[in-house]
């Protein structure tokens, strides 16, 4: 399931939705937070701007991605944009599967997937004015490593 | 008409966040596009010369040599940064 959506989500719920049946016998979740330094200088906000439309697809395909490379069960992808404070969720990843090293695996990889495929953008606020961050090299290797492993 | 969308800093300095162009012979590529957009005026030549710049072809993360007809949607925008 993709969702793209302002308001925040709640992980018990979907943790709960997403782990109901027992041929799954791991269930793995990321979640990313707004954090208070990016680059050495102090955040206090943070604002993200999408392509509508093209977002979820993306997302779709990046899980049809992940179920081609793992037998995966349950998916959940939410990424939030506008405005988010301090210390709040900005993405959830959950993936369900019968073990652990495939569950594990996909969550991962999709959320290296996300971060460099995925048109969201990143304007974040702090003591030195608005600034759009930067895409990271770091990101795009993460990405890049599963070409190898493919 | 080609319906032009810009996102983020790209949004932000060009100071408009959709266009609609009319298309011809120069826009029938990604490149011929941003070529006919930088020809705008020097602050869009300048935005649009950017390396960092990337394009979507009707929701699709493209080449600039992909092929461009009228109806499309085209989008410019930096790399991502989302997650």
């Amino acid at each position: 399931m993709i969702r793209v959506q302002t308001q925040d989500f709640n992980v018990p719920e979907e943790y709960h939705l997403i782990s109901q049946d027992n041929s799954d016998g791991a269930v793995v979740t990321f979640v990313g937070k707004v954090r208070d330094f990016n680059d050495g200088s102090a955040v206090t906000d943070l604002t993200l701007e999408h392509y509508p439309g093209m977002t979820e697809a993306v997302l779709n395909q990046i899980e049809v991605e992940a179920r081609e490379r793992w037998p995966l069960n349950k998916v959940t992808i939410i990424h939030r944009v506008g405005a988010m404070a301090l210390g709040e969720q900005i993405v959830f990843i959950g993936v369900t599967s019968a073990h652990r090293k495939a569950a594990f695996a996909a969550c991962e990889f999709l959320i290296d997937f996300l971060k460099t495929k995925a048109p969201f953008w990143k304007l974040e606020a702090g003591d030195k004015g608005a600034n759009w961050v930067e895409a990271r090299d770091a990101d795009e290797q993460a990405a890049k490593m599963w070409d190898k492993k493919a | 008409m080609i319906n032009v969308l810009f996102f983020a800093q790209i949004r932000e300095l060009l100071g408009t966040a959709s266009v609609k162009i009319e298309a011809g012979e120069h826009t029938q590529t990604a490149e011929g596009l941003r070529a006919t957009l930088a020809a705008t005026d020097d602050k869009w030549a300048k935005i649009m010369a950017s390396d960092k710049l990337l394009v979507a072809v009707n929701q699709t993360i493209s080449q600039w040599d992909t092929p461009i007809v009228d109806g499309d949607e085209v989008a410019f925008f930096p790399p991502v940064t989302g997650g």
